[in-house]
């Protein structure tokens, strides 16, 4: 269809599709010429029926709703001041950077704008230089060491399985009859998923860029992990880490995370964390390590509650501490002698080769953190 | 129960939505419209939204008004091709080889061919509504194989050939988005996300689907729960819970419990998480007292 073709009226719908593309809204040419049948067949009697059939058609993800809303505001109406209206304060903000356009990221950066200074939060951007470790053989083992489960599915094998009828039969029926040797089925296995959660606030300062290098080694070594920094705020970083080059990963990461070398809301973010579901979903069975001093300020109830439900998800739940890196440590502090019941691991954090020596034994089963020590003190 | 073309009943989404509420689903305008459009366009339907709004309702309520039976695919992590398409019955197929001795057998026949949700609504797509559940359980690669269901309506088998749908199949997709679905599947579809119904429509919700529950206990209920559901609740509660709830505590009430405490004893229906549980409680008296007010 050209656009000589289209009735004039069309042409407004067009555009609003052509907006939504250059705002980063994935919308596809069968969405847009869906969208103009919709309004067809809606009369159209009002502006509220090309509004239902622009949510219906153009399918703009929930969490982008409000900007949606803004956007469709702005074209149909001409209410420019819709653009620029913040989104309503909560109380631990979130990001994503999962699957948007630098296109889209410039965006809700200039969204932002008013708000990044306010508050109590102490927020600083850093960079980070190049030095050499071992991580380059971490990233290559860790694919084969971590833990592992059951799938539904299955492949062929050669012991150890249930008879192949399907396959089995096809024999069968090609060698007219004869019964060859049987053929062998069995349930595949599967690596668990990886999540780690990277304290970047201002007591983790010494770690925080050793422990973002080891999350890089970690999404480029194992097929899904994702990685998380939370300080007073929570940051979803894994599609930054996917960049290969390592420099650039932490460069893109850095400026991506607001709250360097702030306070800690441990017990909040851990909470905001679970209450999406897309992110608690891959909890869910997954081996999950919390990089972090779990000094909480105040209050440790809401952070117990945030782990009891953490561990509840996960296949094993694991706290690397850089403080367990002085012999004479011990679980003392309240927060901490209040999640050790729930924590499968309690380790020390304090040193890239010790991190990458646990997570590569995470397979391997261990005593729970609790008996761990108890017996030490 | 007299079958309907498409057609007939998708007029518009107002008459969508009265069609519906014959078929005891209270629609708002938003969602009549998806359906609507769902069924006018011949595109899948794919409702998105938390736990508990009445996504999977909706599709069967969509089945009744079209008079057709709903085939029912529950996705869950590893679901593969032979639970959503076809299985040959090998052990059937073994018999009757042995059964034919001599005699040629065809064991690729009809007989031997078990149908699977997505190959039974393929065979009589006039018939029959398709709901794929909980599509975010599955994993990537069902999606992709549903996908191409979705575009052409066809499924291969080796043995037999493509078998196509005479006639575009309605279908429906739910998720409730513990994992972010494909683009290309959210494209094809109409899509809508269903949110809780305001408090006005849950009292009319639960007057219609409760037993006999007396309309200011439902306006309460309606009002109470959405109090509820603005707490930062682990699973905040569902329509089918305040409809259970709302029928508990009637119930209760009759039994000689004085209202607000009619409530408090019943809220075991409502919230079913220990620790929801110990978190509402001190703030039920008074979510209560002023729903009732």
């Amino acid at each position: 269809m050209s656009a000589a073709a289209l009735p004039r009226a069309a042409a407004p719908l067009l555009g609003f599709g052509r907006l939504l593309r250059r705002y980063g809204f994935p919308v596809a040419p069968e969405q847009v010429s869906g969208f103009m049948q919709a309004v067809t067949l809606l009369g159209p009697r009002s502006m509220a029926d090309i509004h239902e059939a622009a949510l219906a058609t153009l399918a703009p993800p929930p969490d982008r709703r409000d900007e949606f809303e803004a956007h469709f505001k702005s074209y149909f109406y001409g209410n420019k001041a819709a653009l620029v209206e913040g989104e309503a304060d909560e109380e631990t903000r979130i990001k994503d950077d999962g699957g948007t356009s630098q296109e889209e990221i410039e965006v809700t950066r200039q969204e932002e704008g008013g708000e990044l200074s306010s508050g109590a939060e102490q927020l600083s951007v850093r960079d980070f230089r190049r030095d050499g470790d071992g991580l380059a053989a971490f990233r290559r083992k860790l694919a084969a060491a971590l833990p592992v489960r059951r799938s539904f599915r299955t492949v062929r094998t050669h012991a150890r399985g249930k008879l192949d009828l399907r396959r089995s039969l096809r024999e069968i029926v090609s060698a007219d009859g004869d019964v060859p040797s049987p053929l062998l089925r069995r349930r595949q296995t599967v690596p668990r998923k990886l999540l780690i959660l990277i304290d970047v606030s201002g007591s983790m300062k010494l770690h925080t860029s050793d422990y973002l290098k080891l999350a890089h080694a970690a999404v480029q070594g194992a097929d899904r992990a994702e990685i998380f920094t939370f300080g007073t705020r929570l940051t979803r970083i894994t599609a930054a880490l996917r960049i290969r080059d390592r420099d650039q990963a932490l460069a893109r990461v850095a400026a991506l995370v607001d709250d360097w070398d702030g306070g800690t809301r441990m017990g909040p973010t851990l909470l905001a964390f679970l209450s999406v579901p897309r992110f608690s979903a891959f909890a869910r069975g997954a081996a999950v390590i919390i990089l972090s001093d779990a000094l909480e300020r105040g209050d440790h109830a809401e952070l117990e509650m945030a782990m009891r439900r953490l561990s509840a998800r996960a296949f094993r739940l694991s706290l690397a501490t850089p403080l367990a890196g002085d012999p004479r440590f011990q679980p003392a502090t309240a927060a901490l002698r209040a999640i050790l019941p729930v924590l499968d691991d309690l380790v020390d954090g304090s040193s890239i080769a010790g991190l990458t020596d646990f997570i590569l034994s995470l397979a391997r089963p261990a005593p729970t953190a609790a008996a761990i020590w108890k017996r030490v003190s | 129960m007299p079958k309907r073309s498409a057609g007939t009943v998708a007029i518009s989404p107002e008459a969508m939505a009265s069609r519906l509420a014959a078929s005891r689903y209270l629609a708002d305008e938003s969602l009549a419209t998806a359906i609507f459009l769902a069924i006018r366009l011949g595109k899948p339907l794919l409702l998105e939204g938390a736990p508990g709004v009445g996504k999977t309702e909706a599709a069967k309520a969509i089945a009744e008004v079209l008079g057709r039976d709903l085939v029912r695919l529950q996705c869950y992590e590893g679901i593969d091709a032979a639970h959503a398409l076809y299985e040959w019955n090998y052990q059937r197929q073994l018999l009757a080889i042995r059964h034919a001795g001599e005699h040629e057998v065809d064991i690729y026949d009809d007989r031997f061919l078990i149908a699977r949700p997505l190959l039974q609504v393929l065979k009589a797509p006039e018939k029959r509504v398709l709901l794929v559940d909980e599509i975010d359980r599955s994993d990537h690669e069902f999606e992709a194989l549903l996908l191409e269901f979705l575009s052409d309506f066809q499924i291969s088998i080796p043995e037999r050939g493509t078998i196509r749908a005479t006639a575009q199949p309605i279908v429906i997709l739910t998720s409730n988005r513990t994992r972010e679905l494909a683009e290309a599947l959210r494209r094809r579809c109409v899509y809508h996300w269903i949110t809780y119904p305001d408090a006005e429509r849950e009292a009319a919700i639960i007057m219609l689907r409760a037993g006999d529950v007396a309309e200011a206990t439902a306006r309460a209920v309606a009002s109470a729960v959405r109090d509820i559901r603005a707490q930062p609740l682990a699973k905040p509660p569902g329509v089918a819970e305040a409809v259970e709830w709302a029928n508990a505590a009637t119930i209760l009430e009759k039994g000689g419990s004085p209202w607000p405490e009619a409530f408090r004893r019943a809220i075991g229906v409502l919230i079913k998480d220990e620790e929801d549980l110990s978190y509402i409680a001190p703030e039920l008296g008074r979510i209560v007292e002023e729903a009732l007010a």
